[in-house]
């Protein structure tokens, strides 16, 4: 790792040395004190890669028990379905944040409940709902592209309904989906950067505080970037790798 | 028990206010083979889905063995495993292998043993002549091979009644045979069906009763012999000559 920093450290000093604004010594990883703050940054990577995670595999669930009612052919049902995924889209995920981090534990407290929200579950429930709408989404869209035909042929070997999406559309509609699944975990992990402003300890949050202490928001900040950006790039990588594997054996 | 298979009194069904059928009546003996037959959109695809409740009907009866269909969503789950249906596409399930498109339905909806729905698929698969494929996915078959894999699909299931909708229409012509042939034995078994195809040949040669439709009507209905021979109506007349000339 020392290595990386170092060859990475090398290629900034390169295109900055002409310039004076540029004070690369706090995250010098040749210095005591630059190495030291390079660490305190990245070791906010745990914390991003935990909530993004966590909220993935919430929002996953969540958006399949969503989708369902939208694929029912009860009105009331699908009414449900896009009351939930137009509301959910169009609330803006700060607002949302604060709402759940600030405001959920007062409605807890009047239903005479003690479930205190900490930063991480606040920011994990926030990212989940919001997420939810998208990949619900992208379950409808997945479960429409598996012809009709299928659902009828299982329905005419006496499959309920949950046994047809179990056993023939959802393990056909699979390959389909998951790509956009996996894009959609790149959104989540950018807007993992929200937490910090509920105080959990993640990269945006280190770096901010670092910032407060050190004054070099330049420096501080192009390093955050480029920590989601090899986080990103790892996980487009994966997807791609994903695409590939579904795509292959049709 | 009664000797009626199934029983259309006044049957009707709408999509949004277009009337598709119009008073339907049919009755279908046990062992008794029906062909449908009519022009397009005249609503014969329409009345085998309203017998196996692919779609609502709005008014009527529609009785199987005696017992009233409704279309309240348990009791159409239950009915449908009696209903074998045989679509224009298959409908095979593609992720899976043909053994398990066959088994599938006797293991989940009457809870038989990997064991005996195994058996139960290796005897259908017999008899439409497809035992060497089970393990092949089902778009490593022929259209015709896929086809009579559907049928012993539905026949798994032991339907009291089988429907085909359309079964040979979107074969290449050199495989049509070995599904009708198919067919043709299931009559002679003794399995009631309804079959809506365009293939005259094969109605002559099994089915008891000839109806044809249209615009949502049943405009006649007679034995095959005559159905054939004379026609009453100048519409099937016309209709019988032109897909008779081709
Ligand atoms: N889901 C639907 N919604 C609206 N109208 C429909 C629907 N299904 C069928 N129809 C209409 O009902 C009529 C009868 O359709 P149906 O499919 O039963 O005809 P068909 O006799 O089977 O024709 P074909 O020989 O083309 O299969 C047609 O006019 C068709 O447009
Ligand atoms: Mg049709």
């Amino acid at each position: 790792m020392k290595k990386i920093c170092l060859s990475l450290f090398a290629l900034l000093g390169l295109c900055s040395c002409s310039s004076d604004i540029w004070g690369w010594y706090v995250i010098n990883p040749t210095t005591p004190s630059g190495w030291i703050n390079i660490k305190f940054l990245v070791s906010g990577m745990g914390n991003t890669i935990l909530i993004s995670v966590t909220a993935a595999v919430i929002s996953i669930s969540l958006g399949l028990i969503v989708a369902l009612p939208g694929q029912s052919s009860k009105r009331a049902w699908r009414i449900v379905n896009r009351v939930y995924v137009e509301l959910i889209r169009s609330i803006p995920l700060l607002p949302m944040l604060f709402w759940v981090f600030y405001g959920l534990p007062i409605i807890f407290k009047s239903m005479g409940l003690n479930i205190p929200i900490d930063p991480f579950w606040g920011a994990v429930i926030t990212l989940a709902i919001s997420d939810s709408a998208f990949t619900a989404e992208i379950y409808r869209s997945g479960i429409q592209s598996i012809a009709r035909g299928q659902a009828e042929a299982a329905q005419t070997i006496g499959l309920s309904y949950a046994q047809s999406m179990r056993y023939i559309i959802l393990p056909q509609a699979i390959r389909r989906i998951l790509p956009p699944l996996a894009n959609q975990f790149i959104y989540i992990v950018k807007m993992s950067a929200f937490a910090s402003v509920i105080g959990m300890q993640e990269l945006t949050r280190r770096a901010n505080e670092l910032v407060v202490t050190e004054y070099r928001p330049l420096e501080l900040y192009s390093l955050l970037i480029l920590e989601y950006l090899v986080l990103v790039l790892i996980i487009s990588a994966g997807v791609r790798w994903l695409e590939r594997r579904m795509g292959s054996d049709e | 028990m009664s000797n009626t298979a199934i029983e259309l009194k006044n049957l009707n069904k709408w999509f949004d206010d277009f009337h598709a059928l119009k008073n339907i009546n049919l009755t279908v003996n046990k062992g008794e083979k029906v062909v449908i037959c009519g022009p397009s959109g005249s609503g014969k695809s329409t009345v085998v889905r309203c017998i196996n409740k692919l779609e609502k009907h709005q008014s009527g009866t529609i009785l199987l063995d005696g017992k009233k269909l409704t279309n309240n969503p348990k009791s159409v789950t239950s009915v449908q495993g009696d209903i074998g249906m045989v679509f224009q596409q298959f409908n095979l399930f593609p992720h899976l292998t043909v053994m398990e498109n066959l088994i599938l339905g006797p293991m989940k909806t009457q809870r038989q043993s990997r064991q005996k729905a195994v058996e139960i698929a290796l005897h259908y698969l017999e008899r439409v002549r497809i035992t060497d494929q089970a393990q092949k996915m089902p778009s490593q078959l022929s259209g015709g091979q896929q086809q009579r894999v559907a049928i012993a699909r539905s026949l798994c299931m032991e339907p009291k009644v089988m429907l085909f909708d359309e079964p040979t229409s979107a074969l290449d012509p050199e495989m049509i045979s070995e599904v009708l042939d198919v067919m043709v034995e299931l009559a002679n078994d003794g399995m009631t069906m309804i079959v809506v195809t365009h293939e005259m040949g094969f109605a002559r040669k099994v089915a008891d009763k000839v109806l044809f439709m249209d615009q949502g009507q049943i405009v006649e209905q007679a034995l095959t012999e005559d159905f054939f021979n004379s026609p009453k109506t100048q519409r099937c007349q016309t209709f019988l000559n032109q897909i008779l000339k081709h």
